[in-house]
């Protein structure tokens, strides 16, 4: 078929690209990290794991219902507050006992995060929480509402945005 | 054109073929080989039957479908925002591609235009897509053909872009971005200077790739006239993409249709390749990943200010109706077909994905080639599995 | 050996442990050379990544690692495979290298047989590697592996030609096949009178070193030249149905292989064990002649690695091509010139 040129320009800058990299790669560095003893901190919108703000959640069922893979379980049950005013009516409320999100299911769309109207549920890039046992993979209410402690400030906007930034209640 | 895909012929094949265990036949008429599905060679589970006769293919036959997630039948029963995270997974190198003409499907019903400074980041994005998903193919190219350098100088540049990526939209290859009606989020502060210097970054990699692969006489004499699709043959297999580009086609979605990006604001040029062989291929797609580098640069520089979502209700139904929408994905033409019943699930969906189309042309291209040759033009058509599949 | 005097008289056998001994740390060492510097390391810093750095400082222990890996896998032989030639290919295939060494001179008296046709044993020897993967290919059962012993064998066949052609200019020119003479008359030349250097054959045999080298580069079935074991396509060819221990064989006979020869090329034409500015029968250059091959073994292997990850690979008709119709022809003609000149100047 096509007989091989014997043209060297292009064989011998080839060459000369590969021996750059190399020497590159011995003066400054190379573009790898030894993960775990370097760690790389991802962008503060990284989707790593997602934190419950518990004071928030009125358990109203959105997320669950949202999330398209069903791995968020929500247990509540209602119960009388005192009124607010003596004489008033006894305020029904929801109270939270159970709200699971099983990460083994979860594809991290953030659709959960998004579609909560009270501002309940938050990303953090907190990423090292693999475990040895799949059941442990299952975190439950205490342990995101520990992931609390990870979730960065909202960063603030290129100009020319109109949206405002949020808060992260703390 | 080919007497290869007579039935009888295709049964002995398949029948060899399927049982292709290790079995050592020495016929002389011919070897039936297996190439995949698990093979370094095919991007993912496509399984090429192929003929030999010593070492050229007499008939070839590609078996697609072990990668088949059911998509559109997912989509019946997914709510708008959960089809558009599916979406994110067909091509997955470019994946924020692959939402966009969803999203502008679904807009089109909803007749909803999502505002100027949603439609100019959402032309940066794709074009960022694009430049992720290409930058694999060139890299990816040189290992299909032996050189093992490449492949890692383009994962190591396309970390940079997937960063950038991963800035805004909290993703680094399911980004989950797009809305009906705009964006998720507006972009955070710092970015564009940033992927002005990422940019750079690919602008060095594609004058590398251009030396050390394209430029290589190795490379030329193994992907010259090799695998050579005329124009026409290509448009009656359904080609789309830079793989018609390459056979002298001037045709590019984002030129000739208006579909709501950004695309005819900004200068750009449509690069073509007279021959239409393996080498043209890779050459034009070099060649769109420096213009896509440009186009960013100008999405970026011309943004303007302004709200990022326009007024849609917070539980989105979209009314009864059909709608059509295709864009230039950087694999090729993907489009998407959504029917609607006024629900808050589409009632169908369906997709057109550029890879199918691309591997469908394999039996006529293959025959009487060599099996180096086999590689060599199953990699510069650059299908990826899931996009066949889906 | 023979010729070295001991303060101590050594009995035959004890001569024999030690020759062997010896002789098993003249492959490996320059195998596991060239493994950690070139294909864990250098390989590495070309693609701008680290290669390995657990296994001992600097993964310099990590050869260790993959050998044990290797030694606790299972040994799977395929149900239709011809079990004995399965067995033994790998053998075959290193007693080739094993046979190499033995003409190799590490300095004056370093040598474990000093015969008059050095070169010719060492050609001779140097195809026996062909046999052993052909039985490689066949014995597996498999398609793949068909194919790819089958492209070997028309490769290494012909690319011996220009290997041995491209010798025979460096034969004529120190006039004998003695490669402690070649050596010799490298170390002795002048070069238009002047002594200093010696006369390292690669100055006016340059055309011969190229030729020497891309024959190198085939015989070992690297890219680009590594259409056998073509992993993309007929993933690993040949040693597709080996495993564990027996593919490691293969693999240490490979690098074990590209340092013999590039020893080889050290010695025709970089000069050996010789350092200029000494006597060339001065007995320091018992002790320092081996760390002087090595690190021209290192020099010669750095080219051939180099090529091996910059390029992709040719086609099996290219390749032949290649060989039959450039490499032979230009080798043919440096024998000329080199004949014509040796009788004239």
């Amino acid at each position: 078929m096509s007989r091989p040129t014997l043209k060297l320009p292009g064989l011998l800058k080839g060459l000369g690209v590969t021996i750059r990299t190399l020497f590159r790669t011995i003066t400054r560095g190379a573009h790898t990290v030894q993960y775990p003893r370097v760690k790389e901190s991802p962008t503060p919108r990284a989707r790593g794991v997602i934190a419950l703000h518990e004071e928030n959640c009125t358990s109203c069922m959105l997320c669950a219902r949202e999330c398209p893979d069903w791995c968020i379980y929500i247990e509540g049950h209602k119960y009388l507050a005192p009124p607010r005013r003596p004489g008033g009516k006894p305020r029904q409320k929801n109270a939270l006992d159970r709200f699971d999100i099983d990460y083994a299911l979860c594809m991290f769309c953030g659709i959960c995060v998004e579609v909560c109207p009270f501002e309940a549920l938050f990303w953090t890039p907190e990423f090292e929480y693999s475990e040895p046992r799949i059941a442990d993979l299952l975190h439950d209410k205490s342990l995101l509402g520990k992931w609390m402690e990870t979730v960065p400030e909202f960063e603030d906007y290129e100009p020319g945005a109109e949206v405002k930034k949020a808060k992260v209640p703390r | 054109m080919s007497q290869v895909t007579s039935p009888q012929q295709l049964a002995y094949i398949a029948g060899q073929a399927a049982d292709a265990r290790v079995n050592i036949e020495l016929e002389t008429e011919g070897m039936t080989l297996n190439i995949g599905p698990q093979h370094p060679a095919t991007h993912g589970t496509l399984r090429v039957i192929v003929r030999l006769d010593g070492e050229r293919v007499v008939a070839a036959e590609p078996v697609m479908g072990y990668m088949h997630r059911g998509y559109e039948k997912l989509a019946e029963v997914r709510t708008y925002p959960q089809v558009t995270t599916l979406v994110n997974r067909i091509d997955w190198l470019g994946s924020f591609a692959n939402e966009v003409p969803f999203i502008l499907a679904a807009e089109r019903l909803m007749e909803v235009e999502a505002p100027p400074r949603a439609k100019w980041i959402r032309t940066a994005l794709f074009e960022l897509s694009r430049i992720a998903n290409v930058v694999l193919f060139l890299g990816d190219m040189g290992v299909q053909l032996g050189a093992i350098t490449p492949v890692f100088l383009a994962f190591r540049d396309r970390e940079f872009v997937l960063n950038q990526i991963e800035s805004v939209t909290g993703g680094r290859f399911h980004p989950n971005f797009d809305r009906i009606g705009g964006l998720k989020d507006d972009l955070p502060k710092g970015w564009i200077e940033e992927t002005k210097g990422v940019l750079d970054r690919i602008r060095s990699f594609c004058d590398e790739m251009e030396t050390l692969v394209a430029g290589n006489e190795i490379f030329q004499s193994r992907t010259r006239g090799i695998g050579v699709i005329p124009a026409d043959i290509g448009l009656s297999y359904g080609l789309s993409g830079a793989n018609i580009r390459a056979s002298g086609v001037d045709w590019d979605l984002r030129r000739d249709s208006d579909v709501g990006l950004a695309h005819g604001e900004l200068d750009w040029k449509v690069w073509t390749h007279p021959d239409g062989d393996s080498f043209s291929r890779y050459w034009v797609r070099l060649q769109e990943v420096r213009e896509a580098c440009r186009m960013v640069e100008q999405c970026l520089d011309g943004i303007p200010a302004g709200p990022i979502m326009a007024k849609v209700p917070r539980i989105i139904k979209v009314p009864a109706g059909e709608a059509y929408v295709e864009t230039e994905n950087p694999l090729g033409v993907m489009g998407y077909y959504v029917v609607s019943k006024g629900d808050l699930v589409p009632y169908r969906v369906k997709i057109r994905s550029a890879s199918f189309n691309n591997v469908s042309i394999t039996p006529w291209l293959l025959k009487g080639v060599y099996v180096p040759d086999v590689i060599s033009i199953l990699a510069s058509l650059y299908f990826i599995l899931g996009d066949i599949d889906r | 050996m023979n010729t070295l005097t001991f303060a101590i008289e050594l009995a035959y056998w004890q001569q024999t442990t030690i020759r062997a001994i010896v002789g098993l740390v003249a492959v490996l060492i320059p195998a596991g050379t060239l493994v950690y510097l070139f294909l864990f390391k250098m390989m590495s810093f070309m693609q701008s990544r680290l290669g390995p750095m657990e296994a001992g400082p600097y993964g310099s222990l990590q050869l260790l690692a993959e050998v044990g890996k290797f030694l606790q896998k299972e040994d799977v032989i395929p149900r239709q495979a011809d079990r004995v030639v399965f067995k033994a290919a790998p053998f075959v295939v290193l007693i080739s290298t094993f046979l190499l060494v033995l003409v190799i001179p590490a300095g004056p008296d370093a040598i474990f047989i000093d015969i008059d046709t050095g070169i010719f044993l060492a050609l001779a020897v140097s195809s026996i590697s062909v046999i052993g993967i052909l039985m490689a290919g066949w014995a597996s059962s498999s398609k793949y592996s068909l194919l790819g012993g089958l492209r070997a064998a028309g490769q290494l066949i012909a690319y011996e030609l220009p290997l041995v052609l491209a010798v025979m200019g460096v034969v004529i020119q120190a006039g004998t096949l003695n490669v402690q003479g070649i050596v010799m008359a490298q170390a002795e030349g002048e070069i238009f009178g002047y002594g200093g250097i010696g006369n390292p054959f690669i100055f006016t045999q340059f055309l011969g070193f190229l030729i020497f080298l891309v024959a190198v580069q085939a015989e070992l079935t690297q890219p680009p030249f590594d259409m056998p074991v073509a992993e993309s396509e007929i993933v690993t060819g040949y040693l597709t149905e080996y495993t564990g221990m027996r593919f490691l064989l293969f693999f240490i006979g490979e690098f074990a292989t590209a340092g013999i020869f590039s020893a080889l090329a050290a010695t025709l034409f970089l000069g050996g064990w010789y350092l200029p500015g000494f006597d060339p029968s001065d007995n320091l250059f018992n002790v320092i002649g081996p760390l002087v091959l090595m690190g021209k073994v290192i020099l010669v292997a750095f080219l051939i690695f180099w090529f091996r990850f910059t390029y992709p690979r040719f086609r099996e008709d290219q390749l032949q091509t290649l060989a039959w119709k450039v490499l032979i022809p230009l080798s043919l003609i440096n024998i000329v010139i080199t004949g014509v000149l040796k009788v004239l100047v």
